[in-house]
């Protein structure tokens, strides 16, 4: 237990009557890439909030480095070490990748003043650290200047920066064409390489399959399935999983003849 | 399958050289100090009888440090996504402040802190309503305007002060006096400049307001008060407008009601002919000094240049929109 990062258990958040998650439990230990699949609505987002501390869970707990953590909100989660990285949210694109990677989190003299060359130099070393290089861009580039990818690039190089030992990445690869998604592929392992760890969140099961090293299936906020590379060795499997998942034999069949809406005085 | 994204090898290194990535850094305010260059040319030919002799410059430079102090602050609001239209009665308040503590005999040094304090005071109640109502800053500021202007007349009854004793304090010689034949102004006023570019490109503040003005969300997420970095511009903003309204009244050794009145269009102008967007989140404070230059010439070199000055405000316009077609032609938006 002594490599588990985090842990979530029999965590559920409730909006009213409404269940948003029922009883979900997570880990994510050190050093690994854990995937998280699930459809429009299956508490994928709720889930990230609640790890990010945005969103309280309802009952549940929630343990960094086998410690129980009371009152779990946005401080806590940063000082346990997670970041989020929102796929749109993330960045600002007219400002220069330092100022990217640096921001809320300048280096300064005492005074204020940005210790320009020394935020070059460590922005340098921490794109170097996750393969982000080029010829074709520096840190002083602007950000809107950057693909898809390289754009993960800077949020996963500022999550580092940030001292982060997990970072969620929410639908990173989403709307990516295939050398970009090839390109944040290369940065996650690089991180994992680091030993720190990552939550790829997404609905490309393909994507998800070739990354990640185990894998958490969310449906209609339970976890449907957690499994190993080695279990699934095909994204075939886990898709069949899916579609079973999706239409379970049995349940739900549906019968023509039921009043689906009945109106009495 | 075929990549979508182009091969890197045909995308240029947008950074080679320091001389490259200096043009690119400073590209809108050198295109704003091109625009001068241009409308000077201009103007020289036109009339070198005017444009090539002193008194006319001796004149900008007495006039030019009061919309400086104006335009520089304004920079600051608009970069982090705000607009204030309030700074011409916050410059007339404090200012207001000034004439009252020297005509109550206190230290003009003194009464110059004391503007300065109104302002700031004033600047942070304006950034407060508007960001913690959550209110478009475009129309609460140009509300409170009418309010402090309005709160000004109704108290002095329209009536100015006249301070006729600052001319004999040191005060006036420090802050209005003239130094080798040139007004003493325009060197605080550059200080003020430059002291402005240093927090706008080199501190963590100015660093905090690009990125807030550019993804509020990210900030936040990173976070960063978003509030209270909205809050300190217009406290800037109003610590701008008061050293604009001290000096506007030693210039002329008076206060009137509306001192301050007729910078509003100037001073915004002058941002966004200086190759501010409107959008947020990027700025040049040279540039903005440069157009508060351009703006400021450009109503005596039409006169000069012969026209009546039925055309001075149909070149004003030509001149503005000339130079936001040509920043906008200038900069990529990424936004």
């Amino acid at each position: 237990m002594a490599d588990r990062l985090i842990e979530l258990r029999e965590v559920t958040k409730s909006y009213g009557n409404v269940f948003a998650l029922g009883g979900v439990n997570l880990h994510v230990d050190r050093g690994e890439v854990v995937g998280l699949i699930g459809d429009n609505g299956a508490g994928k987002s709720t889930l990230i909030k609640i790890l990010a501390g945005v969103v309280k869970p309802t009952t549940g707990s929630i343990f960094v480095r086998g410690k129980e953590v009371h009152n779990w909100n946005g401080a806590r989660s940063r000082d346990a070490g997670i970041e989020t990285v929102f796929q749109d949210r993330a960045l600002a694109v007219q400002q220069t990748i330092v100022r990217n990677i640096f921001m809320g989190r300048e280096i300064t003299d005492r005074f204020g003043f940005l210790h320009v060359r020394r935020e070059h130099e460590e922005a340098e070393r921490l794109m170097r650290e996750i393969g982000f290089t080029s010829k074709v861009f520096s840190p002083d580039s602007i950000v809107g200047q950057l693909s898809g990818g390289e754009r993960q690039g800077v949020a996963i190089a500022r999550a580092i920066y940030n001292k982060a030992d997990l970072i969620v990445l929410d639908e990173p690869t989403t709307a990516l064409s295939l050398t970009e998604t090839e390109k944040v592929f290369r940065f996650v392992r690089a991180v994992r390489a680091s030993g720190r760890s990552i939550l790829f969140i997404g609905h490309n099961i393909h994507h998800v399959h070739d990354i990640a090293d185990r894998f958490v299936v969310l449906d209609r906020g339970r976890v449907a399935l957690t499994t190993t590379k080695a279990e699934m060795d095909t994204a075939e499997k886990l898709i069949a999983f899916m579609e079973h998942v999706a239409h379970p034999k049995g349940v739900g069949s549906f019968d023509p003849n039921a009043a689906v809406l009945e109106v009495r005085q | 399958m075929t990549a979508t994204t182009e091969p890197a090898a045909t995308r240029r290194h947008p950074n080679s050289g320091p001389f490259r990535r200096f043009v690119i850094n400073n590209r809108a305010a050198l295109g704003t100090l091109a625009v001068f260059v241009v409308m000077m040319a201009i103007f020289i030919v036109a009339n070198p009888r005017v444009f090539l002799s002193w008194p006319l410059y001796n004149s900008i430079l007495v006039t030019l440090p009061v919309a400086l102090f104006l335009v520089v602050p304004l920079v600051f609001v608009v970069t982090v996504g705000e607009i204030d239209l309030s700074f011409p009665a916050t410059m007339g308040f404090a200012a207001w402040v000034f004439a009252l503590l020297v005509q109550a005999g206190v230290n003009p040094f003194l009464a110059i802190l004391g503007a300065i304090g109104t302002g700031v005071v004033i600047g942070s109640f304006v950034g407060a309503i508007v960001v913690y109502a959550g209110l478009s800053s475009l129309i609460a500021t140009l509300g409170m305007n009418y309010m402090l202007r309005g709160l000004i007349t109704i108290i002095t009854e329209g009536k100015s002060i006249a301070l006729l004793g600052l001319r004999d304090t040191t005060a006036y010689t420090v802050f209005s006096g003239s130094l080798a034949g040139i007004p003493v102004q325009i060197f605080w006023a550059l200080a003020f400049v430059v002291l402005s570019a240093f927090l706008y490109n080199r501190h963590r503040f100015g660093a905090r307001v690009h990125a807030v003005g550019d993804n509020p969300d990210s900030a936040a997420q990173m976070g960063i008060d978003v509030r209270r970095i909205r809050i300190a511009t217009f406290m800037y903003m109003g610590l701008g407008a008061a050293l604009a309204g001290c000096f506007s009244v030693m210039i002329n050794f008076t206060w009137w009601p509306t001192t301050g009145d007729g910078y509003l269009l100037t001073a915004l102008a002058s941002v966004f002919v200086g190759g501010t967007p409107a959008w947020g989140g990027i700025g040049t404070i040279a540039g903005g000094a440069l157009g508060a230059l351009i703006i400021s010439f450009i109503q005596s070199g039409i006169i000069s240049a012969g026209l009546t000055g039925f055309y001075v405000q149909f070149f004003n316009g030509l001149i503005i929109v000339l130079a936001l077609l040509g920043h906008r032609w200038n900069q990529a938006r990424y936004r």
